[in-house]
């Protein structure tokens, strides 16, 4: 989706969302995994809790599906609070990083397990089961053992015996972990189409930004416990709201600098010593003198042999290293600062030279609304 | 690729350590059971004279007869010992297993820093002779033993109980002596079980208990069958268990056996019991070899 759909219930006032956290805090002994977190979560959504490990993503994720309590704060579903519910009477269902296949049940067997424990009668079962086979493409493995199974197979049998109980919300705990870099892109394109068909609520937790940021409506970005930013991948690519989201999400150059005044919808930012200000584009307007990072995307960063005219900031450095990615070139610029700039190229032509070669004296250059100046 | 010499005896040790332990014993007591009885030394006949050449194996062979095995299917004493042998056995096995089980899965439920500690305690015992924990149950259980005394001590019976030298104090014998052998195989399964499997099931909608029975269960039965099969194979010819606790009460083939060959002499007749004990146990020891096969293959 990646804001290219109008859904967006998240911006709609009177929208009522699916899932409320409310100022949830967790605690493990002494030890703090949730710090005070409210989010909401909507319909239909597919919401990807993003953080590094140990940020708490997925005592997140297992108080929802009611395997921890929280120590503190609500998690309301429609409107009621889930907290007391068993996890067996919830209307959440979950698919285990380990995918926690039975290896004594086969696929059929396992896909039917949640519908025989509802007391579901058998011919319904029946024809569930094999409805979620087909959308899963299993059909012809009902009859084997998980152990008979790839690991992509796995995967699929691990989301159709939770999406078989038709859940509310659908946990995913690195849903795409266990799977080699191809089958994982292709298989997160299923997942989104499988998602669509259905209409259910996702939320998935990872580590892989890449992932989270092709397959999800918004993105949590977790840090200490705590949610860093909550925004459409799109938005928190272009604009992060401190320097961890920033780095976290993708490549990113940060300059430390001062606040200057503001002029012209932007403002100056002293950076070095003898070097001109650069100018920012922003709307945060710190106070004068404060201290300030601009984070600044590699692949809106120019390079050029000699300096560039009419480019809103330029600054010379040294080229100390060349990356070479086939598709595009990164370089890396020393600024007089010691500071390092990565300035991306895409090679649109093929053996592309810029005649730009180690240890030689570069401008790099961007505009002055390429950047995001942080505060934080 | 030719093997050396030294490579062919090292194949072959294995062979001849049967051949010589097993095989060669077992074709003796075979060939004692098919005599008769005399009162000679040793005490049957015929006995094998190499010296009378080809006339002389044909008279052994012609001696040789079923007439021992003829007698223990008639004579309803070993029928029934048998029979006592196998209940006593399948009782004291289903005891063995609920007892067993349950401390496995309290192992394997148990934190991880304290599990090799209680392993460790289940294999304890093994440390002191076996026929001095079955003794020191005698001191537990007669009559004026610190069980009873206990009991009488906190008012819980008026009088002593009498345990010893009755079936129930062969049952608690065998399932004290066995019991480590049903618990480390259970637990070896549900220690490395997946917790996230209960996890999912409840997840799925089960109650904790359900998921025991549909999920810790089931796969747990591996280590339940090869428990059951160490515990029941030992003690359906248990012989030291029955004689100090069981008294003359007690019937089992093992001691029928004992009787049989050291009280009455009866050397064909005994070789006779422990040959029919052996094929007895045969068919419990060849469903173990094809349960642990199929273990092999399904992994």
């Amino acid at each position: 989706m990646a804001g290219f759909s109008s859904f967006a219930p998240w911006d709609e006032p009177e929208k009522k969302p699916l899932i409320e956290i409310k100022s949830v805090s967790k605690f493990f002994g002494a030890f703090q995994a949730i710090h005070d977190l409210s989010v909401n979560i909507y319909e239909r959504e597919f919401f990807a809790i993003l953080g590094p490990s140990g940020c708490g993503k997925t005592t997140l994720m297992r108080m929802l599906a009611g395997f921890e309590t929280p120590t503190s704060g609500q998690i309301l579903l429609d409107g009621q609070d889930i907290g007391p519910i068993p996890p067996a009477k919830r209307p959440v269902n979950m698919m285990f990083q380990s995918y926690a296949l039975f290896p004594h049940l086969t696929v059929e067997k396992n896909i039917a397990f949640g519908l025989k424990r509802e007391g579901i009668p058998a011919d319904e079962t029946a024809e569930r089961v094999n409805g979620i086979m087909k959308l899963v493409q299993l059909t012809d493995f009902g009859k084997r053992k998980p152990h008979q199974l790839s690991g992509g197979q796995r995967q699929r049998v691990a989301l159709a015996r939770a999406l078989v109980k038709r859940p509310r919300l659908l946990l995913l705990d690195e849903p795409l972990g266990a799977l080699d870099k191809k089958l994982r892109q292709q298989t997160q394109f299923e997942l989104m189409n499988i998602q669509e068909t259905l209409g259910t609520t996702f939320v998935i937790v990872t580590h892989d930004q890449e992932e989270a940021m092709t397959v999800s409506s918004r993105i949590a970005v977790m840090n200490n416990g705590e949610i860093a930013q909550v925004a459409p991948p799109m938005d928190l690519y272009e604009h992060p709201a401190s320097r961890f989201v920033a780095d976290f999400i993708g490549e990113v150059n940060i300059i430390e600098g001062r606040s200057g005044t503001a002029n012209r919808g932007g403002i100056a930012l002293a950076w070095n010593e003898g070097s001109d200000d650069l100018r920012v584009i922003s709307d945060a307007t710190p106070p004068v003198g404060t201290t300030v990072w601009l984070a600044l995307r590699p692949e809106k960063v120019g390079i050029a042999k000699s300096r560039p005219e009419g480019k809103d900031n330029a600054v010379q450095g040294e080229v100390i290293d060349i990356a070479y990615l086939g598709n595009i070139t990164t370089y890396h610029v020393e600024l007089p600062t010691g500071a390092i700039i990565k300035a991306q190229e895409s090679n649109l032509h093929r053996a592309a030279n810029r005649g730009i070669t180690w240890e030689d004296k570069v401008w790099v250059h961007w505009r002055e609304d390429a950047g995001v100046l942080l505060t934080a | 690729m030719k093997s050396t010499p030294g490579q062919r005896l090292f194949v072959l040790l294995p062979y001849l350590w049967l051949l010589i332990f097993f095989l060669a014993p077992f074709l003796i007591v075979l060939k004692i059971s098919l005599s008769d009885i005399t009162i000679s030394l040793p005490p049957y006949t015929p006995q094998f004279d190499i010296s009378e050449g080809w006339a002389g194996f044909k008279a052994f062979f012609a001696e040789l007869d079923f007439e021992n095995f003829v007698f223990l299917a008639e004579d309803s004493l070993y029928v029934n010992a048998y029979l006592s042998s196998l209940k006593i056995a399948g009782i004291s096995t289903v005891f063995t297993l609920l007892i067993g089980y349950s401390i496995a899965y309290a192992l394997a439920r148990s934190p991880q820093r304290w599990r090799a500690t209680l392993v460790m305690l289940v294999i304890l015992p093994f440390w002191t002779s076996f026929l001095i924990r079955v003794y020191a149950w005698i001191g537990i259980l007669k009559t004026e033993g610190l069980l009873n005394q206990l009991l009488l001590h906190i008012g819980l019976i008026s009088e002593p109980l009498v345990i010893m030298n009755t079936p129930t104090a062969v049952y608690i014998g065998i399932v004290y002596s066995y019991l480590p052998f049903m618990i480390l195989p259970i637990y070896a399964t549900l220690e490395k079980m997946d917790e996230s499997l209960l996890e999912a099931a409840e997840d799925l909608g089960s109650s904790r208990i359900a998921a025991f029975f549909l999920v810790t269960l089931p796969l747990s039965l591996p280590g339940v069958i090869a428990g059951c099969f160490l515990v029941f194979i030992p003690a359906l010819g248990e012989f030291v268990i029955p004689d100090l606790l069981g008294g003359s009460d007690t019937l089992m083939i093992g001691k029928t056996l004992w009787v049989e060959f050291f009280s009455n002499g009866d050397w064909p007749l005994a070789s006779a019991v422990a040959i029919v004990l052996l094929l007895l146990l045969i068919v419990p020891i060849v469903l173990f070899q094809k349960q642990q096969e199929k273990q092999e293959l399904g992994r």
